[in-house]
């Protein structure tokens, strides 16, 4: 169920995502999860604390108390911050000491909007073609993708760590951490 | 704590603003330190405690500026040289963080000394045209003490005598080397091959247990992540022990807009806090340790108006030389740098010869770390999307086959290179944001040519199938990307000619002293912190000396 997207907002940008990290033998971001990760971001404030910084110190995986899932609470300023950059400006002066600003959520709405609502009903070739010839807008989503693909599971993505498991990436392992010899052997 | 009357101000809780806050409180000075950023470090009121924020986080630490600043809140605006217009660039330039423990928080912690001609180049090797060269006024053993004190107050790991190249030492590391990382062994020893002399780099990480925190377990997520089991002595090791005192008191989240002075002298500031609300706070001694960029900056916003304020800024030029590998060498497990070497540091006559070739009566180099951090998330953002993007990531040319060098090329002071204030780009309190105007000098530009080829064939001989050099700054992105700023407020014995003195007391108001990288007249070829920190020691020392006789 998604916090922030429509429906159908969410159905193409599942399908954006998993041209951009496809499902092979491995998962890609359809298993990962990706879109909810995106989907998280944008609707942060849906979450209470919002859904900007996970918590320390550990998460639990490699041991210790399990912070991550504790998100930080946010200062008044960084909650000016947050919601400025997500939502846009909307012509509130105290978000708009340097002139308005254009919110993620107003980029992919557009985006969006540009590659197509029937984007997930067209086939790869003609997917392709829309992401390349909305250039700026595929590289503003890739950027997400890769952190809904290899952040930390706490944020929505990298669903059951299957990101760092299939590039054989531990993940965060404090507290363990690595050995003398992890550290210094071939 | 309301109402009572500090000895001191310290602006910035940073590496120079804890060493303060340290040396001030243990001669019984009763300080506030103001931080405008959050505080994710110690409990300012249980200060036993450790806070736990910190995590191995990439989303976090690297897309969501947890550290600070926040470029939206405050940005930062950028141009190469006022042929530019008013900028050509506006928001994320140069984010030492901005946070309880400063620039410590993110450091890998590399604490190298500087060399004792680092102190007198204008004398050693002569002027260079373009360059603002200057000597220090104080010498290599004028600071050695310090040093020494700076190694044992901050922790610091390394093995004395295995740099040819160091300046004396009047005793040991405290504690040894930790453990070397597989690339940086790869690296050394190709390093001695080519007659260099690599040596365990000097580290502000724990390597045992020291002073109440535990030893480094080499996670991996160093350089530019805080330490989530605090074995980083660099950021809190010095603020915990003054806070302790029960002498300083901690105002995070607290912006200093303003320094006030009456009739040649300090007599405190005005500071915005959390709740918005502008206050002043009286004290006898100002001192400020807001970094290379936000010194000046408060400097300026608060009417200094000496026209060397913000000059000569440095940041070193970064060529970092990368090569693939064909095994893997897992550089997320270590401490992101385990060896470094200062042979580029030291002109011999094959580099002179090369100099005058480029036109230049000499150059110098930097300190050379052998490098080799890696992350998923940055190597997926360098990674093209499609089909392609699951093949390289399981590959990993990057994460698991990229080993490097970084050198830190001494840059040259020049008077065209600043900081000050924008003309029109504000942060969301109103203030002017702060602009940075920098271009390389020739010098760096041929010194990073010239080794950059050689630390190519270097990582050949390693193993590397190839090796490609890049610079910070460069022709693609002319920010430099360095978080090691100095030079911003030089000290020297002229008010002519510097802004402060030798122990870091502004010429025009001597109650405000410099405690940070901006007193550098040269930037050398090493990270500022050690130095910086050495440096607190010294003024804060000779400050409460001078208060008590």
């Amino acid at each position: 169920m998604p916090v922030y997207f429509s429906d159908r907002q969410f159905g193409v940008i599942e399908a954006v995502c998993a041209r951009l990290i496809p499902t092979d033998q491995d998962p890609g971001a359809t298993e990962a999860g990706v879109a909810d990760y995106i989907d998280g971001l944008l609707g942060a404030f849906h979450f209470d604390p919002p859904r900007i910084w996970a918590g320390g110190a550990f998460s639990g995986r490699f041991g210790g108390s399990p912070g991550f899932a504790t998100f930080h609470r946010l200062t008044p300023l960084d909650e000016l911050a947050w919601r400025t950059r997500i939502e846009g400006s909307r012509g509130q002066p105290e978000r708009e000491w340097n002139g308005p600003v254009v919110g993620w959520q107003e980029r992919y709405s557009a985006g969006l909007e540009a590659l197509g609502s029937d984007f997930a009903d067209v086939g790869p070739e003609e997917q392709d073609r829309r992401l390349e010839a909305n250039r700026e807008f595929t590289a503003f989503v890739y950027d997400h993708a890769c952190e809904g693909m290899y952040g930390a599971p706490e944020y929505g993505g990298n669903r059951d760590g299957v990101g760092w498991s299939y590039i054989g990436f531990p993940g965060d392992v404090q507290p363990r951490g690595y050995t003398d010899a992890e550290v210094s052997g071939p | 704590m309301a109402g009572r009357d500090f000895d001191a101000v310290i602006i910035g809780s940073g590496p120079g603003g804890s060493t303060a806050a340290d040396i001030l409180t243990a001669a019984g000075w009763s300080v506030v330190l103001f931080e405008k950023g959050r505080n994710h470090l110690i409990d300012a009121e249980d200060p036993s405690r450790l806070a736990t924020d910190f995590s191995n986080d990439e989303i976090k630490f690297f897309a969501r500026h947890f550290l600070g600043p926040d470029p939206l809140l405050e940005p930062r605006t950028f141009r190469v040289s006022e042929e530019d217009g008013d900028r050509t660039h506006t928001g994320e330039v140069n984010n030492v963080p901005s946070t309880v423990g400063g620039g410590g928080t993110h450091a890998d912690g590399k604490v190298p000394r500087f060399r004792d001609d680092d102190f007198r180049v204008l004398s050693e090797w002569g002027p260079i045209e373009g360059a603002a060269l200057a000597d220090w006024p104080l010498t290599y053993d004028d600071l050695e003490p310090a040093y020494a004190e700076a190694e044992r107050l901050v922790g610091v790991a390394g093995q004395a005598g295995a740099n040819p190249f160091a300046a004396p030492r009047s005793g040991p590391y405290p504690m040894p080397p930790g453990a070397p990382m597989y690339g940086s062994l790869l690296t050394a020893a190709a390093a001695e091959q080519h007659g260099w002399h690599p040596y365990p780099a000097p580290t502000a990480v724990n390597s045992v247990p020291y002073d109440g925190r535990p030893a480094c377990n080499n996670c991996g997520f160093c350089a530019f992540f805080g330490c989530p089991i605090h074995a980083k002595g660099d950021p809190v090791a010095s603020l915990q022990r003054a806070l302790l005192t029960g002498r300083a008191e901690l105002r995070a989240e607290t912006f200093v807009s303003r320094i006030l002075v009456r009739n040649g002298r300090a007599t405190g500031v005005e500071y915005i806090g959390a709740d918005g609300a502008t206050r002043t706070e009286s004290a006898g001694h100002v001192i400020l340790a807001a970094g290379g960029l936000e010194t000046p900056r408060l400097l300026l916003l608060s009417g200094f108006d000496h026209p060397l304020i913000g000059r000569h800024v440095m940041f070193h030029f970064q060529s970092y030389v990368l090569g693939e590998m064909p095994m893997r060498i897992h550089g997320y497990k270590g401490r992101s740098v385990t060896h470094v070497h200062d042979d580029f540091i030291v002109p011999d006559a094959d580099s002179r010869a090369a100099a005058r070739e480029a036109g230049l009566p000499w150059f110098k180099g930097g300190m050379v770390e052998h490098a080799c951090p890696a992350h998923p998330l940055v190597e997926a953002k360098f990674t093209p999307w499609g089909p392609a993007h699951k093949d390289a990531m399981r590959a990993s040319q990057m994460r698991e086959h990229l080993l490097g060098f970084c050198m830190q090329g001494e840059d040259l002071p020049q008077l065209a290179n600043r900081v000050d204030l924008d003309p029109s780009v504000r942060d969301v309190r109103g203030f002017p944001a702060m602009r940075v105007t920098y271009r390389p000098h020739r010098h760096e530009q041929a010194a990073s040519a010239y080794y950059g080829a050689k630390m190519e064939d270097c990582l050949r001989t390693a193993g590397a199938g190839w090796a490609f050099t890049y610079t910070s700054p460069s022709s693609i992105d002319p920010k430099p990307i360095s978080r090691h700023v100095a030079g911003t407020t030089r000290m020297g014995p002229d008010p002519a000619t510097s802004v402060c003195d030798a122990w870091g007391r502004v010429h025009t108001v001597p109650n405000v002293v410099v405690a940070d990288s901006s007193l550098f007249p040269t930037g050398a070829g090493y990270g500022p912190t050690l130095t910086l920190v050495a440096l607190a020691i010294r003024n804060m020392r000779a400050l409460a000396t001078e208060r008590a006789g």
